[in-house]
């Protein structure tokens, strides 16, 4: 067993065996098309109503219907949210999966099986609990046709008496689930019931877990970093959204859809919002491109394949400066990979993405809250830099369920850059679109629709000098390019800035990112806990890299790069950026399972590579 | 072609100006940079004329173009309006972007025929069942300059390069397609047929949907030679006008000489008119079967047909389908685009 948080047994009922108290991942195993998605998201959210530090993560196929999915629920009072390796609770509903799951459980475990599948002759170190959905199900559900769906919340109510999760909040949770629909709700509830009073009757409490009330989610939110991004977008005063749907990012825009339907339609009932669905990545972009170049706040979210239809488009928006911002939930590659496991694959290509001198500005949310705030950095990014801003997030981040404080209201203004207005030109007389005038590089733009003779420009991906006027020659190019430089350095000072968490007196430093983060923060306290390891942590959150970071390495011995690829692609990054004595005090941590990173593998990982 | 210009009064007269006040020079674009006779250049002129005729603000107008000769003569008209040369092919979704940041644009996106029919297929068709408002023009010469001289996908079928290498393959009539795919402004011209262009591109301006105009314009260089399909001599020796065209904008009075029993007015959007002189009794550009039986036959007597094959001037376009506020979305206020805190406080509240 990982947990180190074994307290002595004090209810009395047990066994007087050892007792963990809200510190636990409960699996559970069943097949996609089942409708088990409302009957965890019910556990999930009781226990979080409990009090308890909770998340949820789904590990789905890439499929509609009849393959095998795993959804994992981490209780954790110590408010560690990331993915926790070892299941200590299993409730295994597939019959295609029970052996391989049962077996590759730590000892000590808990299973909660269909008694048909006959799982508690595979082991005699785990607890076993058997319970006869189908004759439960049969009782409280007269309609066959739903059992099926039914069948699901009966664990829901077996879980809640064994883990001592109150009935009360399972059905307060049931009754948000199915808000509108009161008879569903119902009939779930005596679902639920029916498997908590079977619990109650027949089965013996023999298992470690327990969770009990406390007080950590006072205030705070459930939501997934799409739904987060989508709001965030709103907020931001974003105008055209242009997309086409892939995994994981398709419920993004959807979420987007709805929210703005609700909230963005003016007094006269026209919408300040046009969201298009294009007939591929290639459109989405172009559009995304067409309407920043008009003057609208455009987005488009994608996944890598996406990323990387979109890349010559890209080096258009980069060559000829348009603002938009592109949100890249990031899945396993190379090609279509796993469509529906999580990865930070993308940094590199999306860093330089498209052919000759390209490089584009990342921000990387790690957490709900970032994704919502991020938003309008971005747009205000895209729009202060003329540029396309990617926002780098992952499965993990964009599907899954976080906990969180409310989100701010942004205090940002609105920022749109440099653009001259009929008034600017008519005191000006003319302008040159790519003259750098203030010395950082950002031209002054103007829209289509000014009504000013000299407003127009001839906006184009072919060289061109200043007046934006096409030309071949040597020295108009390299002016050019050398200003875009200029423009990307300036970026350096704008773009959020690393978050830096010190440890006692380290000589070791970790450098990570995005949804790393979570796996990161709660394997310093291991590595701190259990190997008397000091370390300090810097957290980037955007390319190019801001001051800080090459401070940060200065001041280190060593500094392990910890991300989810193969190819150690933010370390591949930084080394492009740093002195060249700096270079070998980097290491890289690399985790490329699918699945999130958990904090396990960093601390296995690093005390190995410190000889200890 | 009765244009609204203004006579300039009692004082010396000066060059003529359009209703908005505008000589057609303020119209112009750069020298150009095509081969000289390349039928470009005279769509680019007769562009010019029917802005002007038309009084278009030249600063609400937006010219996207794709890559090739073509795309490249955005440059050479109406130098006040915004360009945007983007990439290969790609242009309709360029234009579709802009238009939804800015309903109050008028756009005239011109492309080729292999930024059309080759690469730019999939985009070409998805615009086309949108019905944009868009006027979209194909300079259509059956081969690629800018590479100097490979087939594109409208070479006729036989047809030959100057190398000798003849097309085994049919050519994508992209009329045809547009007809079918929704396009509500369907016609094809010359580029050599000053009067039909002109009349088209003005009722072109008129129309609030997706106008798809495929001009055939001879490549002077390399596709103007014996046995090319797409050269001067053989398309006047091949051409059928289908209807003479003629156009009366909704700022004129319609009060004009047609005769009632030879054609028939199509009323546009806007109450403009477009008059079709019946060269043909039956012809009515109204039944979209007709009109692509028509460019069938068309193709099997080795006839290049022009004229109007094609318009639903009361469809509703895109940007309508959309239900957008009035003004264009890319200079809404914060005060429309940032709901307030009890929003973001509601939301949260529903996540608790």
């Amino acid at each position: 067993m990982a947990t180190t948080d074994f307290v002595p047994q004090q209810s009395a009922g047990g066994t007087g065996q050892k007792r963990i108290v809200n510190d636990m991942s409960i699996q559970v195993a069943t097949v996609n098309g089942s409708g088990s998605q409302s009957s965890n998201t019910v556990l999930l959210r009781s226990i979080f109503q409990m009090g308890v530090p909770v998340s949820g993560k789904n590990m789905f196929p890439s499929n509609i219907a009849g393959l095998p999915t795993w959804y994992t629920i981490r209780a954790n009072k110590n408010g560690y949210i990331g993915r926790k390796k070892e299941i200590d609770f299993l409730v295994a509903m597939n019959p295609e999966t029970a052996s391989e799951d049962v077996m590759s459980l730590a000892s000590g475990a808990s299973v909660l099986y269909d008694e048909p599948l006959q799982l508690h002759k595979l082991r005699n170190d785990l607890v076993f609990y058997s319970v006869p959905y189908d004759k439960i199900v049969a009782q409280v559900c007269p309609e066959a046709k739903l059992r099926k769906l039914v069948k699901n919340m009966v664990y829901v109510g077996v879980v809640a008496n064994l883990l001592t999760i109150e009935m009360a909040e399972i059905e307060k949770s049931i009754r948000k689930q199915f808000a509108k629909k009161v008879k569903a709700a119902n009939l779930n509830l005596a679902a639920a019931q029916a498997g908590f009073e079977y619990a109650k009757a027949n089965l013996e409490k023999r298992g470690a877990f327990y969770i009990e009330r406390m007080n950590k989610t006072t205030g705070k939110i459930i939501i997934d970093g799409n739904s987060a991004a989508a709001l965030g977008c709103m907020f931001a005063g974003c105008t055209v959204v242009t997309w086409y749907p892939i995994t994981p990012s398709s419920s993004l825009v959807e979420t987007m859809i709805e929210y703005m339907k609700e909230y963005r339609i003016g007094p006269d009932g026209k919408a300040t919002f046009a969201i298009v669905q294009a007939e591929d990545e290639l459109a989405a972009i172009g559009m995304v491109i067409g309407a920043g170049w008009a003057g609208a706040r455009s987005m488009t979210a994608t996944a890598g394949p996406g990323i990387s239809l979109m890349s010559e488009f890209a080096g258009l928006a980069y060559y000829v400066e348009v603002p938009g911002v592109i949100w890249d939930i990031q899945r396993v590659g190379p090609s279509t990979g796993l469509p529906t496991r999580t990865s930070q694959g993308d940094i590199l290509s999306t860093a330089f993405l498209s052919h000759g001198d390209t490089k584009h500005i990342l921000l990387i949310p790690c957490s709900v809250e970032e994704c919502f705030n991020m938003a309008t950095e971005a747009f205000n990014l895209a729009e202060q830099f003329q540029t396309l801003v990617f926002v780098m997030s992952d499965l993990d981040l964009g599907m899954n369920n976080w906990m969180s404080d409310p989100f701010q209201y942004p205090t940002t203004p609105i920022k749109r850059g440099k653009v001259l207005s009929k008034e600017d030109l008519d005191r000006l007389g003319s302008f040159a679109r790519y003259k750098d005038v203030d010395g950082d590089g950002i031209g002054y733009r103007t829209l289509p629709g000014t009504s000013h003779p000299a407003a127009a420009y001839f906006a184009r991906g072919s060289g061109h000098n200043e007046k934006a006027l096409y030309s071949e020659r040597a020295d108009d190019y390299e002016n050019n390019m050398e200003r875009l430089n200029r423009k990307f350095e300036t970026a350096r000072s704008f773009v959020p800035r690393p978050e830096i968490t010190k440890g006692n007196g380290a000589k070791i430093g970790i450098i990570g990112y995005g949804t790393s983060h979570w796996g990161i923060t709660e394997s310093r306290d291991q590595l701190r806990d259990e190997y008397k390891i000091e370390t300090d942590y810097l957290r980037l959150r955007a390319y190019p890299f801001t001051r800080e970071v090459h401070e940060f390495i200065e001041q280190h011995e060593r500094v392990y790069v910890v991300e989810q690829n193969r190819d150690a692609q933010m370390l591949c990054l930084l080394k492009l950026d740093l002195k060249p004595e700096l270079i070998g005090r980097l290491r890289s941590i690399s985790h490329i399972t699918g699945l999130p990173l958990d904090a396990r593998s960093i601390t296995d990982e690093l005390t190995s590579m410190e000889g200890k | 072609m009765g244009t609204s210009t203004v006579e300039p009064g009692t004082s010396a007269p000066g060059p003529k100006t359009n209703r908005i006040g505008l000589t057609v020079i303020e119209y112009k674009g750069g020298k150009t940079t095509l081969c000289a006779g390349c039928g470009h250049n005279a769509i680019s002129e007769r562009i010019i004329e029917a802005m002007f005729e038309m009084g278009v603000e030249p600063e609400f107008v937006i010219k996207p173009s794709g890559i090739g000769c073509s795309s490249k003569t955005p440059a050479y008209f109406l130098s006040r309006s915004h360009s945007f040369n983007a990439v290969h092919g790609r242009m309709p979704s360029v234009a579709t972007g802009a238009l939804l940041a800015n309903r109050k644009l008028i756009c005239i996106g011109v492309s080729g025929d292999g930024d059309t029919a080759s690469i730019g297929i999939g985009q070409f068709i998805h615009l086309m069942r949108r019905n944009l408002p868009i006027i979209y023009i194909i300079e259509d010469n059956g081969v690629y300059g800018l590479t100097k001289g490979q087939f594109s996908a409208t070479a006729d079928l036989g047809s030959k390069l100057k190398t000798g290498i003849s097309n085994d393959l049919p050519p994508i009539d992209t009329c045809a397609l547009a007809v079918q795919l929704g396009a509500t402004f369907v016609g094809r011209s010359f580029s050599g047929d000053k009067k039909q262009l002109s009349a088209m591109l003005k009722a072109a301006i008129a129309h609030k949907g997706t106008v798809m105009l495929d001009v055939v314009s001879p490549c002077v260089t390399f596709n103007d030679h014996e046995g090319s399909t797409k050269s001067y001599k053989y398309v006047k020796e091949h051409e059928e006008v289908l209807q003479e065209v003629s156009f009366i904008p909704h700022f004129e009075d319609i009060d004009v000489e047609y005769d009632p029993g030879s054609t028939i007015a199509v009323t546009m959007h806007d109450g403009s008119r477009l008059h079709l002189r019946k060269l043909e009794e039956d012809y009515d550009p109204t039944d979209k079967i007709h009109s692509l039986t028509r460019l069938t036959e068309a193709h099997d007597k080795g006839e290049v047909l022009t004229g109007m094959f094609y318009v639903d001037p009361q469809a509703p376009n895109f940007i309508d389908l959309l239900n957008v506020v009035d003004q264009p979305l890319a200079t809404l206020p914060e005060s429309m685009t940032r709901p307030p805190k009890e929003i973001l406080d509601a939301c949260m509240e529903e996540l608790r």
